[in-house]
């Protein structure tokens, strides 16, 4: 594929036009696999940090009962499915059909959105229960009589890592479903991102844990909009192809999150 | 872009492997459910082999989704020795000391 990839980007009868690559792939391809391996990184160290945690605390908490567990498998099979749609999404570009691109990229978004939506109610669900992180204890917030508030205040390196690993990927799902929006509808998803993030803002509750974080889209619009303002351009097949790398390192970074995390404290009564 | 050049692109590519590497990673996952609920081994018997599954998945879905398996050999390799070897390194930074703790019984 890369071989071909650059035949196609080198202009016919100029050669040395453009200088060899280092890797025998485009430079946009290179740049996104370094950048997914520091991130990587990133995230080995928080899995590390929770893995030594969890080796260490004894005895460690197993919160999650049948219902999260089952939940955090439909999460998985959307992020699995997700990576599919993506793979015909990157085909469908490279017979440069852009319907069926934007068909795939849309729904490989729906899934990315089905899994935050799950994942928001699944924290929504463990603070109820009095799960919080020993930041919010300090302040005096999130002093919950739940089954899990005892969990808070006894074992805080389980809430710490758990809600530090969980956020920082939802982070990256969230970012991945924009970035799919901008290379799939360009400007037109702005309005979208804006309306989401309108009425996220004030549908939320203060009480939600998601009230302020919803903010977060009202900085990836202005970065979408910058981008968008100055490299106006239309996406091709190689802006597919990069933006699917990040999507299938999203779904890669979960397949060590979902067993770690949740099927090492699982309560099955 | 022309057929013929499409056709060049994915050369190597059918689109049947993808729904098979799918179907791999579906069944793998449920195999981990079934582990989890089952509880059948002790939790570091059990984080390995949870581990091991995961790496498979993970290879998996580096290989073909991410399509690292049909890059020049030179990518490939430095990609996979890099990350790796940053694995290794934070794995003796963590790891002996966890096991530390766990032997004086400091908590």
């Amino acid at each position: 594929m890369a071989d071909a990839a650059l035949h196609h980007a080198a202009p016919h009868g100029l050669p040395g036009e453009y200088e060899a690559p280092l890797f025998g792939a485009y430079s946009k391809k290179v740049g996104m696999w370094l950048f997914l391996a520091s991130d990587s990184l990133t995230f080995g160290a928080l899995l590390f940090a929770f893995s030594y945690n969890r080796i260490y605390t004894t005895p460690w908490p197993t919160p999650f009962h049948v219902a999260s567990i089952t939940n955090a498998t439909i999460m998985t099979a959307c992020l699995l499915s997700s990576s599919l749609t993506m793979v015909m999404g990157v085909f469908a570009a490279q017979r440069g059909d852009r319907t069926w691109t934007r068909n795939w990229l849309l729904a490989t978004m729906a899934f990315g959105t089905a899994f935050i939506v799950l994942h928001g109610m699944e924290w929504s669900k463990l603070i109820d229960e009095g799960l919080t992180i020993p930041w919010f204890l300090k302040l005096g917030a999130g002093a919950s009589t739940g089954e899990l508030a005892e969990v808070s205040k006894n074992t805080p390196q389980f809430s710490a890592t758990f809600f530090g690993l969980t956020a920082m990927h939802m982070l990256h799902v969230t970012i991945g479903v924009i970035y799919l929006g901008v290379v799939a509808f360009r400007k037109w998803f702005l309005p979208v991102l804006g309306v989401i993030w309108i009425a996220g803002a004030l549908l939320i509750p203060s009480t939600n844990v998601f009230h302020y974080p919803i903010h977060a889209l009202g900085i990836a619009l202005v970065v979408a909009a910058i981008i968008l303002f100055l490299k106006p351009k239309d996406y091709d097949a190689q802006d597919v192809e990069v933006a699917g790398l990040y999507w299938h390192f999203v779904d890669l970074v979960w397949m060590f999150i979902f067993p770690l995390v949740y099927l090492m404290s699982t309560k099955i009564t | 872009m022309h057929d013929a050049e499409a056709d060049e692109f994915t050369g190597h590519d059918s689109k049947g492997q993808y729904f098979w590497v799918w179907g791999a990673l579906l069944v793998l996952t449920a195999i981990e459910v079934v582990l989890g609920y089952k509880q059948m081994f002790e939790p570091v018997h059990m984080l390995e082999l949870l581990l091991v599954l995961s790496i498979i998945k993970s290879a998996l879905i580096i290989g073909y989704f991410m399509h690292l398996k049909f890059e020049k050999a030179i990518m490939r390799w430095m990609l996979v020795i890099s990350v790796t070897g940053c694995f290794i390194i934070m794995y003796f930074f963590f790891f002996p000391d966890a096991g530390r703790v766990l032997r004086l019984g400091v908590h």
